[in-house]
């Protein structure tokens, strides 16, 4: 079986207590693990076990119990991600207008599975849920940035834009 | 020079994302450097409901709509129209069926049948300012409730108009208020459900970017109403503006005293927190929803007890949707009589649907219960994109069903809709033309609700699964005659037997397609659908076209000689029938 990492000595000291100062303003943490949950996502980027025992400990309740509701909700992920994350919509709208072209193109061109983080660390792609900008479908987001009516065509584009960023860096 | 002009932007999710840049910002740059400051005006407002066009921008008093508004436009907009007052022709909105420009908002066909209760102000005001929430008779209604009104006349009040809930299931929002409010206790909570997991439904997530004080008004009604002093609103964490217009309209309302203590001076206590969910569609279902509100993993329960008994925290609660708030201020300044004036005779008021797929208006249509699916989509939505054939529209997201052509006509409300297979569910309405494939759409869904299953009870668990593995074995060429059996018969067994509205209604989607595409689903099963596109020799003039775009080369033939296509190498992709002038390409 793979190793889990739960030693709490790899967690990044700042961060968690950026984590810690959320959870004092809370009344009641453990009926907000959710939200706790949120935060540290937004925080550290994503759940590593680790980080949901330190979560576990804290809120005074078991890790089990933690990494039940870390897995159940889609929005939360366990994996490191890279540093853009495309997400692919799957929605109905997005879907009958040509999706499913879109993300094997995105996994194409990053040479990836899906969930899975490119080479150099930039990229990771996932579908999506629908995201509710129907009009514009079929679409896909990297971090906030919308891309509206893809095509297999544009994927390379979209992508390079990010990609370019790093250069100019 | 004109009298003084107003010019609404629209900053919902759809356009904002459009902009790119800041639509409003760059009005007010160029107002500012050509000082007009005085005769004009910017607001950002809410959703128009023709997001396919966006970004859309308003001016008033000519009630006058630009559409695809772009940040070059700015400069002619503000010269010409503001200035010297003539109107910009070429960004006008055109008629899909005259293809003339229109030039006032209300001569559009599109607002014609529509009838905005749900959506009144939406694109009218800015969802940021509580002061012109207040404009249009914001929060008369709770002022009104709670000086001329006893608890149990409001309850009474709702239960006269016959509002049933918008969310899907259609419960009788009065009787679910009189449920809760009949609890023993003092300790109870008002919820509103904005999880709106439905895929291509996006009613609930343009009412509160676009009149997020309507929801945060009906809730503290509803508080009065049952008893509560405490509301939450469980919101998809996939909409964060409408999380910061939500927070933005609790403050304002704290401050000017329309939650909080002793509201109106009438010693009602009322706030309103907000809770995130996280990607999960069955947390729609309230009893999940309540649980996921508690920090769990969000599996619904077995009713009894239903939440207006035992709900959030164990107290009585009552969830009701996002549109289902939204009517209620309308409702009391209005009088029920006014809205059970609307509608069929079972299903009263308006709904608001999102319209998507292949339908030229693409957006947010609200009409009168009993209207029919095809003033929807030929009237308002324009009609089918590229004049194709309509097939049949998907309602109730992956609990509903498809509507086919023989069905157009009938009007909808919740039993009409119920009765042909479907559901009004939220009010996605996804719309299909000739090329979609009836079977993968299916497959798509089944995928859908497999995954998202809870887990929890095993017909949902299992069951799902396995319809979908038939499904994928069924458009793989795999399959046999006996999967269609053995699929209505999984299907009918998971309806009877699973444990929430999710698995329940999950076969929803095979089932209908089931009863009105048949022929389809026998084409898979054996296997006697063609995967390739193949070319009418007798029609074909030999014009290469086809061959030209192809991408993987497979077509070959001589001018004016009719082509053939290698179906071992023909991946489908279509570009030949796109270019074929004679329509002398098959489709698979």
């Amino acid at each position: 079986m793979e190793k889990v990492n739960l030693d709490l000595k790899d967690l990044d000291l700042e961060k968690l207590a950026e984590l810690d100062q959320y959870i004092l303003t809370l009344d009641d943490p453990v009926e907000r693990l959710i939200n706790v949950l949120h935060r540290a996502q937004d925080i550290f980027g994503y759940l590593p076990p680790n980080l949901q025992l330190y979560i576990a400990r804290k809120l005074n309740i078991s890790a089990a119990k933690v990494n039940g509701v870390v897995s159940f909700y889609s929005y939360f992920t366990e994996e490191k991600t890279g540093k853009y994350v495309v997400s692919v919509c799957m929605g109905t709208a997005c879907y009958v207008k040509g999706a499913e072209k879109v993300l094997k193109r995105v996994l194409k061109e990053l040479c990836v599975e899906k969930n899975e983080v490119t080479k150099d660390g930039l990229f990771s792609v996932k579908d999506v849920r629908c995201v509710g900008a129907c009009s514009l479908a079929p679409i896909l987001t990297i971090g906030e940035t919308v891309f509206g009516h893809m095509t297999e065509e544009k994927v390379p584009g979209v992508l390079n834009k990010f990609r370019g960023e790093i250069n100019e860096d | 020079m004109n009298s003084k002009y107003t010019l609404l932007v629209c900053d919902g999710a759809s356009c904002k994302t459009t902009h790119k840049a800041n639509l409003a910002a760059g009005f007010k740059k160029v107002i500012a450097e050509k000082k007009l400051g005085e005769f004009v005006s910017v607001v950002k407002t809410g959703c128009f409901g023709i997001c396919g066009q966006g970004p859309i921008v308003k001016v008033l008093p000519d009630d006058l709509l630009y559409v695809s508004v772009k940040q070059t436009d700015i400069e002619e907009i503000v010269e010409e129209h503001i200035k010297n007052g003539n109107v910009v022709k070429r960004l006008l909105y055109t008629d899909p069926f005259t293809q003339e420009p229109v030039e006032k908002q209300k001569g559009k066909k599109i607002y014609q049948k529509q009838f905005r209760i749900a959506l009144r102000n939406c694109g009218l005001i800015n969802p940021e300012d509580i002061t012109e929430y207040i404009a249009v008779r914001g929060y008369e209604a709770l002022a009104s409730v709670l000086a001329d009104k006893t608890p149990i006349e409001v309850v009474e009040l709702m239960k006269k108009s016959k509002l049933r809930g918008r969310g899907g299931g259609g419960f009788p929002t009065g009787l679910k208020w009189e449920f809760t409010a009949k609890q023993p206790g003092n300790e109870k909570y008002v919820i509103c459900n904005a999880d709106e997991g439905d895929p291509g439904a996006f009613m609930d997530r343009s009412v509160l970017e676009g009149d997020p004080h309507s929801v945060l008004e009906a809730m503290a009604i509803a508080g009065y109403a049952i008893g509560a002093s405490q509301g939450y609103i469980y919101v998809r964490a996939e909409y964060p503006l409408a999380i910061h217009r939500l927070n933005i309209a609790m403050e304002q309302a704290r401050e000017y005293g329309f939650l909080g203590k002793n509201i109106f001076s009438s010693g009602f206590d009322f706030d309103i927190d907000i809770r995130l969910g996280a990607g999960a569609f069955v947390c729609g279902e309230e009893t999940a929803l309540i649980h996921s509100m508690e920090g769990q993993r969000g599996e619904p329960t077995k009713k009894p007890p239903f939440p207006s008994v035992s709900g959030f925290r164990k107290k009585p609660t009552s969830v009701n949707n996002v549109e289902t708030f939204a009517n209620i201020p309308a409702i009391v300044l209005n009088g029920a009589d006014w809205f059970a004036s609307i509608g069929t005779e079972n299903s009263k008021g308006t709904k608001v649907f999102a319209l998507a797929g292949k339908i030229n208006n693409i957006g947010l249509v609200e009409v009168p219960m009993g209207t029919t699916l095809r003033e929807i989509i030929y009237d308002i939505g324009g009609g089918m994109v590229n004049n194709k054939e309509f097939k049949a529209v998907q309602s109730g997201g992956p609990s509903g069903g498809v509507i086919p052509k023989e069905h157009l006509d009938t009007p909808i409300d919740y039993e009409s809709l119920k009765q042909i297979g479907s559901m009004m569910g939220s009010g996605g309405l996804i719309v299909l033309d000739e090329d979609d494939d009836i079977v993968q759409l299916a497959k798509f869904y089944l995928d859908f609700t497999q995954d998202e299953s809870c887990g929890k009870c095993t017909p949902c668990r299992i069951g799902t699964k396995r319809m979908y593995e038939i499904l994928d074995r069924l458009t793989k060429l795999e399959g046999s005659p006996d999967d269609l059996d053995i699929l209505e018969d999984l299907a009918v067994n998971i309806k009877n037997s699973a444990l929430c509205g999710l698995g329940q209604s999950a076969p929803n989607p095979v089932l209908s397609t089931m009863e009105y595409f048949k022929d389809e689903y026998e084409a898979y099963a054996y296997r006697k659908v063609k995967h390739t596109y193949s070319i009418i020799t007798d029609k074909c003039i030999g014009c290469t076209k086809c061959a030209r775009v192809c991408p993987v080369e497979c077509i070959s033939g001589s001018v004016k000689v009719p082509h053939v296509i290698d179906e071992s190498l023909c991946i489908a992709c279509g570009a030949c029938y796109t270019a074929c002038p004679v329509n002398a390409i098959e489709k698979p």
